[in-house]
């Protein structure tokens, strides 16, 4: 089952179980979700999908706010900003579609930035699941709560979910060893990159706010790879500000910037940023080659 | 609300020269003043909710939710200071009994509907330069087509969108599905007629117009 079946039953059963909860539509999902007093599908209208949203908090109910990634978070983005974070409001805001899940719909239906530009309001929770028992875990964990948090769903998953929302060490290499952060889905081709790699490998699905201390606990050398699903560096200031009192070297893969105009599939997509366990490799490659390694283009570009 | 002190309308100019310091101003021309008034002096009942979306010179706002002892008067003498909580938009956060904060242009509506859906009677006040805005109409189509009585729009309309609004603002929320009317802005117990008269399944507009 993917994230988006998973999450449309678990809206669904949240709005019967919990009379706090409400779920706020726009077109999309809307099909998914049954007809409920508390299920409002406002047509296709994303600004005041986000404003109704806020209007149920301040009422004192749990919105949950669904759409496809650019739709929820940035034809809205004011909105966001300030109904939910100026107001200091809370809602969940479960996006489907991460960066590129539409590859071939074009890049109207693909957000690598969502993260980067919901990491710049403050006050946002910021969940990127690497898999569907993940997403349920996070679903569950912010219907518990008045806080403002975005569950990013995708279609790439991980072959099995970690728990916990800190950083998690998955492998352990020597004292001093190259050390890899993967976020979310990229946990796999990470794995997979480093399987014959002196390396640690970490894992992290909450992005924000950054486990800082859990980074520092777990980094032993200089060398340090931060794997995101989405925009490249989205977290780099993050694991800079963690380490800033440590000499070293930062590698940040993600979704490369570009206005990228490619349908195909997600494998295609993958590949093209340098994401697939290839491109990670050959990247992490270029990276521990040499000290000037941006000059032998150690950054993938487009 | 809690009433503590109780001024009346006579003293709003008396209030905003304490809030700015100008005593030349003609207050009275203040577009917002007279609907303000007549909202929280005869309209407005315990439960009910106002959010003023046009946050732009809330002097009016914040002079009234002083006479009405919402916000004590001594308030209003830093208007606009770092440490004040008075700025020259409002701050939810910051001044109590002020429901929404406002400034950005076009957001109360939709937080109103909101609210309006889990069954809370609320007025919203826009401006007629506001309604420019495209997020209005989202909230204005879907509001009409809910059938949600108790929302209550009131347009302050002095002629202040660039484009103007041909045919008139109140001939858009109509084809909507809204009960619209006009009224004049200055008219105590016409804005208080139109206030109080509720029409079941549709939300309404009052168009307030504001008369040179």
């Amino acid at each position: 089952m993917t994230m988006r079946e998973r999450f449309y039953e678990l809206a669904t059963e949240a709005l019967w179980n919990n009379e706090r909860v409400a779920v706020v539509l726009a077109d999309i999902g809307a099909a998914k979700i049954p007809d409920h007093p508390r299920r409002f599908n406002v047509g296709i209208r994303e600004q005041l999908m986000i404003g109704v949203a806020a209007g149920l908090a301040l009422e004192g109910y749990r919105p949950i706010v669904h759409s496809y990634t650019p739709f929820l978070v940035e034809r809205p983005y004011e909105q966001i900003k300030l109904d939910l974070g100026h107001q200091d409001l809370g809602a969940v805001l479960v996006s489907y579609g991460a960066s590129y899940d539409a590859s071939n719909e074009g890049r109207t239906h693909q957000a690598p930035e969502d993260v980067a530009a919901l990491a710049a309001l403050p006050g946002w929770t910021i969940d990127v699941p690497g898999h569907v028992d993940e997403a349920e875990r996070m679903l569950a964990q912010a219907l518990g709560n008045d806080d403002r948090v975005y569950i990013r769903l995708t279609d790439e998953t991980n072959g099995a979910p970690i728990d916990g929302e800190r950083l998690v060490v998955v492998r352990r290499g020597s004292e001093e060893a190259l050390f890899v952060l993967a976020v979310g889905p990229t946990l796999d081709p990470v794995l997979e990159a480093t399987l014959d790699l002196d390396a640690t490998i970490a894992y992290l699905s909450r992005v924000r706010p950054f486990d800082a201390e859990g980074l520092r606990a777990a980094v032993g050398g200089t060398d340090v790879v931060l794997v995101e699903p989405y925009l490249a560096g989205t977290s780099a200031g993050e694991v800079s500000a963690a380490l800033q009192d440590r000499p070293h070297r930062l590698l940040s893969l993600g979704v490369l910037l570009g206005e990228f105009r490619h349908y195909g599939d997600g494998a295609e997509h993958r590949a093209a940023h340098g994401l697939d366990a290839q491109g990670i490799r050959a990247s992490i490659e270029r990276f521990q080659e040499s000290g000037a390694w941006h000059l032998k283009g150690a950054t993938p570009r487009l | 609300m809690a009433i503590a002190t109780q001024l009346g309308y006579d003293d709003l100019p008396g209030l905003m020269t304490r809030l700015t310091g100008d005593e030349k101003h003609d207050w009275s021309s203040v577009s917002t003043l007279d609907v303000l008034w007549v909202l929280y002096d005869r309209v407005l009942e315990e439960d009910d909710r106002f959010l003023l979306s046009k946050g732009h010179g809330p002097t009016a706002y914040y002079a009234l939710l002083a006479a009405k002892g919402v916000i004590p008067l001594e308030l209003l003498d830093g208007f606009g200071t770092f440490d004040s909580p008075l700025g020259h938009h409002p701050d939810r956060t910051l001044v109590p009994g002020v429901e929404i904060g406002s400034g950005s242009l076009g957001h109360g509506l939709s937080i109103a509907v909101g609210r309006v859906l889990v069954g809370r009677r609320v007025f919203v006040l826009v401006g007629d330069g506001e309604l420019d805005e495209g997020s209005n109409w989202e909230a204005v189509q879907y509001a009409g087509r809910a059938g949600l009585e108790n929302l209550t729009v009131v347009v302050i309309d002095n002629d202040s969108a660039t484009h103007g609004w041909p045919g008139g603002i109140e001939a858009r929320f109509a084809l909507e599905g809204w009960h619209a009317v006009r009224v004049d802005g200055r008219d105590h117990a016409a804005l208080e007629a139109a206030l109080c008269n509720q029409v079941a399944k549709h939300p309404r507009c009052i168009v307030a117009e504001m008369r040179q």
